[in-house]
């Protein structure tokens, strides 16, 4: 089975991220890593499609800097790369973006699984994949937290999905796009091997006009970046002879703030 | 036109942040000038739809077929997706939960309409919606708008407020059947392990959280030495000195990504770039030193508190109060005081 995954660069976790003068997010000099939630739907594209003796490709939509999380993909171990080029607004707006990438599983021909980490953190949603679920006419089924079972001969596959109110099982059939939660797996760090096997791989570039598509115009428009506005926190340290004073102390200003 | 606002309910109780996203719609509706009309899919659906009078819609679109009756996407958007081609509603709006994510994104991409996600305020401009969200993370803001004659939005739990309740006031109801059949359907629900009657954290108005420090547990674990006993040590300190708390409070139990990542509490429990979202009236950090991943997740809190032993630990920089000390000592003090005040 060909199982395919879509990532793109972020800055780091721990990256100070802020927007400056000229009204641009930025994050300074840090270096961009894989979409954060996105480790654990490469590392579950990969034990998949082991499992199924299948192909596993990581699917990247934007400019250059994307090749930076194509590149951690491979080394971790998918077998195939490739990046749609694409402008960064068009992989802002949701609809644009799901148009490429249903006309890249399309070009593939032959993916019969999708797989997205929870969200990608740069645009801080997770619209993109159900989008793309929708405009292939392909079944969705989000918060997975472990895949029981996916039967080749049947193309069933059986999932538990950590929804707010409990634990589901579900199944469907396949093709499908899944997104995946943190603690389905354990993604793995790649390897000498692996970091030398993707620093040597050429990865293709697709475009729309090579993909024999039209992309729809956006429908949303980014008015403004800004920054968070600024926490004004006094902060007391609560001082008292022991800890029950000082505990008492709190209380009697956690009752002041009005907020039990 | 009007504002649609999906009223998302769960074994036929309604979730909260609906009514939320129902106040949020009648300010939209207002500042628009036209209709609010709630929609309500599945179980009990007439009744709810009637009651979402109470919280400020006129009108109510109810439908109750069996194959709705547990949400699954496929029948609830191709459902949406047909009211909305009928309706031409300016607005659909819903709670940012997982299910009312999917459904909207699924349904804008139906109609091929903008999608605002996740919005933290709403505003009207020469009859455009704008709305500004969170990125990154939460590290930096975006305002944007559609350009689309329909523009989706989902709204972040607890950031707009529901509209004040008048119980005298009822929604008109009109019901509808389901768009597909039973056997169009490809998703089976094969089983579901309830955990209900726990606090969500996303909708929580306090949480209690822990981290790192909860290995600190003086307690001597059994026969452990090392990591085993550092894992039993937190997860007793979570079940017996911040559960108590949390309890006392009415509170939701979070953590911080180390905490979880030491197995010493699941990670749905999780607050942080790599887990959920908060922003409760009151956030009280527990051996949580505020790494800027874990402020991610909580810089939205009204009222922060931290208690740790480290006097330099970041949180304190983005507490209003603290307390500088083990939380092993402080926290079961602090239930006690609170305990007292609060009976």
């Amino acid at each position: 089975m060909h199982i395919a995954a879509f990532t793109r660069s972020t800055p780091d976790t721990a990256a100070k991220v802020w927007v400056d003068d000229d009204g641009a997010v930025t994050w300074g000099d840090i270096a961009a890593v894989v979409n954060p939630w996105d480790e654990y739907s490469l590392e579950e594209t990969i034990v998949q499609a082991t499992r199924s003796g299948g192909k596993s490709t990581v699917i990247a939509i934007g400019p250059e800097l994307h090749n930076d999380a194509l590149k951690h993909s491979l080394a971790m171990g998918i077998q195939n790369g490739l990046r749609i080029d694409a402008r960064p607004a068009d992989i802002q707006d949701s609809l644009v973006w799901s148009a490429l990438a249903a006309a890249a599983i399309h070009k593939l021909a032959d993916v019969r699984l999708i797989v997205f980490g929870k969200e990608s953190v740069d645009v801080g949603t997770d619209q993109h994949g159900f989008q793309l679920a929708r405009r292939l006419g392909w079944t969705m089924l989000s918060c997975v937290s472990d895949i029981l079972a996916i039967d080749d001969e049947t193309g069933i596959i059986k999932v538990e999905r950590m929804l707010e109110q409990g634990k589901q099982t579900v199944s469907a059939g396949l093709p499908a796009v899944i997104s995946v939660m943190k603690g389905i797996n354990e993604p793995r760090y790649p390897n000498f091997l692996g970091i030398r096997r993707a620093a040597k791989a050429q990865i293709p570039v697709w475009t729309a006009a090579s993909m024999e598509v039209e992309p729809p115009a956006a429908a949303t428009t980014v008015l403004a970046y800004k920054n968070l506005p600024a926490r004004e926190i006094e902060t007391e340290i609560i001082a008292g002879q022991d800890v029950d004073e000082k505990a008492a102390i709190l209380a009697a200003r956690l009752f002041a703030e009005k907020v039990l | 036109m009007s504002v649609f606002v999906w009223i998302e309910t769960f074994a036929g109780q309604v979730n909260a942040s609906s009514w939320e996203a129902l106040g949020a719609g009648r300010r939209l509706a207002d500042d628009l000038g036209v209709g609010l009309t709630a929609l309500v899919f599945g179980e009990n659906a007439a009744v709810i739809g009637a009651a979402a009078g109470q919280y400020g819609a006129a009108r109510a679109v109810a439908a109750a077929d069996d194959s709705l009756a547990a949400y699954r996407l496929e029948p609830y958007a191709a459902l949406l997706t047909q009211l909305v081609r009928e309706h031409r509603p300016a607005v659909v709006m819903a709670a940012a939960s997982s299910r009312g994510r999917e459904l909207l994104a699924s349904s804008a991409a139906d109609v091929g309409a903008g999608l605002i996600s996740e919005a933290l305020d709403l505003r009207v401009e020469a009859g455009k919606i704008i709305g500004t969200r969170p990125i990154y993370s939460g590290k930096a803001l975006m305002e944007m708008t559609s350009h689309t004659a329909t523009t989706f939005v989902t709204i972040r739990a607890r950031a707009f407020q529901a509209w004040p309740r008048q119980t005298a006031l009822s929604a008109d109801v009109s019901e509808v059947g389901a768009v597909l059949d039973s056997e169009d359907i490809g998703v089976q629900i094969e089983g579901f392990a309830s955990e209900i009657g726990k606090v969500n954290l996303s909708e929580a108005a306090i949480v209690v959280s822990g981290g790192r420090g909860m290995a600190n547990n003086p307690l001597e674990a059994p026969g452990l030495t090392g990591g085993e006993a550092s894992i039993w040590k937190a997860k007793e300190g979570f079940k017996n000195t911040l559960q108590p708390l949390a309890d006392v409070l009415g509170a939701a139990i979070g953590a911080s990504r180390a905490a979880v990542d030491a197995g010493y509490i699941p990670y749905e429990h999780q607050v942080g770039q790599t887990g959920k979202v908060v922003s409760p009236d009151l956030y009280i950090a527990c051996g949580i030193s505020g790494a800027i991943q874990h402020q991610a997740g909580m810089r939205g809190s009204k009222i922060i508190v931290a208690i740790n032993k480290d006097a330099a630990a970041p949180i304190f920089k983005l507490a209003r109060y603290g307390i500088v000390g083990d939380l092993y000592e402080a926290v079961p003090a602090l239930t006690k005081a609170l305990r007292e005040r609060l009976n």
